[in-house]
């Protein structure tokens, strides 16, 4: 034990998404058993993203799913799932984010954040809530559920941008509905916003609107461009200026509400001095697991085509984390080309985003053309420039084969079925 | 109807009576050797005093309580603890770790 001395904070460091301690040894240089390759430690990982379903009754065009939707009938079952949990609290996993899709269409939810919990795992529920009944919240509780975060779309007063931003009439007060449920039952509440140019002028409104429901946090989360969102980046993308602006609140507001809930934003790394550590850094704190097993490093990297995916119907967990092919290709430094390989920000910001790289320039191997050291930097900031000038097309809904556009324009979907 | 929404930040003083909700929990992950506070989609690490000083937030004792109760430990002016730790309390108040 320290001596206690006054010392004005630091006694609870916030922990990042990879932790100093907790090292493994993946079995990659197995010939030489006592003298371990030095750049083959791997971290134990924190975070489990299960994405236990792609149903979902939102069409949101921002969607992080890929386009290629997975069915219902590949879905992992009940005991996969479970079987999941248990190895991932093994591996030293400590948070598991149930998503989807949306995670509420498995009739089997229950039964998965019960082991979850009883594994040890601190179970967060990511939601688009309209599915939810009270009387299964109140079960879900009981399973051992600790957290549950709500995504809204807009907070207008009659929802009819909110509505058609997800396409699903009725969603906005339904979910201002289960919100109260989630306080009333005493668990903690997170408001999730993704922003783009149709909300963007809301974030003060969002941020007072999650003080309201009693959220202990709220994430102002400007959408990433992948998958759905870059289908439709250029309905999506903000200006500059506008982005700028939200920025400016969301400090303003921290600041008045210390204390009273905490802010957090994702900032689009179009407009971003550096290109983001993309989960960390790949394969070091997050594991991403679709609703069929596959097992990623992120959840967009099934868009690296030449990457193979281990499944965890096939292999145990720890295994694919330390040796799977998909993990050991960009983790660590070593797979780097210049400007990163010498770049004093390496192990910062890890070269960026790989999935983003290889979209934008062929090879998931170069610098993140987020990263102003990118040859492609210039042309690329100017796309999103351009485009948030533009009149914004019609969104292309996410749902299964709407990624393939029809002749026909697009109708607004309008839909109150589950 | 549950907990009240906080309109006022909680301001931690000698008399606050601090406690971690059921839904913050600290506890000792052997794996890594090491004591955690797991919170909303956050993850906290906390020092030897940090934890030290948690565990004693019962939602009973008071902040001054517990520096009474670290001085006669450690031997250390009660004072110096009760400054050191209203600001660890505070700090951990605003990120909604604990309540008072």
């Amino acid at each position: 034990m320290n001596e206690i001395a006054p010392s004005p904070e630091g006694h609870v460091k916030e922990g990042t998404i990879t932790m100093d301690a907790g090292e493994m040894r993946c079995d990659a240089n197995p010939s030489s058993p006592t003298a371990p390759d030095p750049s083959c430690v791997v971290r134990a990982p924190i975070g489990l993203l299960a994405e236990l379903t792609h149903r979902c009754p939102l069409q949101c065009p921002y969607c992080s799913n890929p386009l290629e939707l997975e069915k219902v009938n590949v879905e992992l079952s009940t005991e996969d799932w479970q079987k999941v949990m248990r190895e991932a609290a093994q591996l030293g996993i400590l948070q598991v984010h149930l998503s989807g899709g949306e995670p509420t269409a498995r009739r089997d939810l229950e039964e998965i954040v019960k082991t979850a919990a009883e594994a040890g795992l601190y179970t967060n529920l990511i939601t688009a809530a309209v599915l939810l009944k009270r009387e299964r919240l109140e079960k879900l509780k009981e399973c051992g559920l600790d957290h549950v975060q709500i995504s809204i779309q807009d907070v207008d007063t009659q929802a009819e941008n909110a509505d058609r931003i997800a396409g699903y009439k009725g969603g906005s007060a339904k979910k201002k509905e289960v919100a109260g449920w989630v306080r009333e039952l005493g668990m903690p509440l997170t408001i999730n916003a993704p922003i783009h140019r149709h909300n963007i002028h809301s974030v003060e409104a969002i941020i007072n609107y999650a003080v309201e429901l009693g959220a202990g946090r709220v994430e102002i989360a400007h959408v990433q461009y992948y998958a759905w969102a870059l289908k439709n980046r250029s309905s999506l993308m903000p200006t500059r200026d506008a982005f700028m602006a939200a920025a400016r609140l969301v400090e303003r507001k921290r600041e008045e509400l210390k204390g009273i809930i905490v802010i957090d934003a994702v900032v689009p790394d179009y407009y971003a001095k550096y290109p983001k550590p993309c989960m960390g850094g790949w394969g070091r704190g997050i594991i991403n697991i679709t609703p069929s097993g596959r097992v990623l490093p992120c959840h967009a990297a099934e868009s690296i085509t030449h990457l193979e995916f281990d499944n965890v119907r096939d292999k145990p967990l720890a295994d694919i984390w330390l040796n799977g092919d998909a993990f050991q290709k960009y983790r660590g430094t070593s797979w780097m080309k210049e400007p990163c390989r010498t770049c004093p920000r390496r192990e910062i910001d890890y070269g960026g985003c790989r999935c983003q790289a290889f979209a934008l320039t062929g090879d998931a191997a170069n610098t993140d053309p987020a990263c102003s050291l990118s040859p492609l930097h210039e042309e690329w900031a100017k796309v999103a420039d351009v485009e948030s000038h533009q009149s914004p097309p019609a969104f292309v809904y996410r749902r299964p084969g709407g990624a393939t556009p029809k002749p026909a324009a697009e109708k607004t979907p309008v839909s109150s079925d589950a | 109807m549950g907990e009240p929404t906080p309109r006022q930040r909680t301001v931690i003083a000698t008399d606050s009576k601090p406690v971690m909700p059921p839904y913050i929990k600290m506890r000792y992950d052997a794996g890594r050797n090491r004591w955690i506070i797991l919170a909303p989609e956050r993850l906290f690490d906390p020092d030897p005093i940090a934890v030290e000083v948690l565990k004693l937030c019962d939602g009973a004792r008071t902040v001054g309580d517990i520096a009474a109760h670290l001085s006669n430990e450690y031997n250390a002016p009660a004072q110096d603890i009760e400054v050191d730790i209203i600001a660890m309390l505070q700090d951990l108040s605003d990120k909604g770790v604990v309540k008072a």
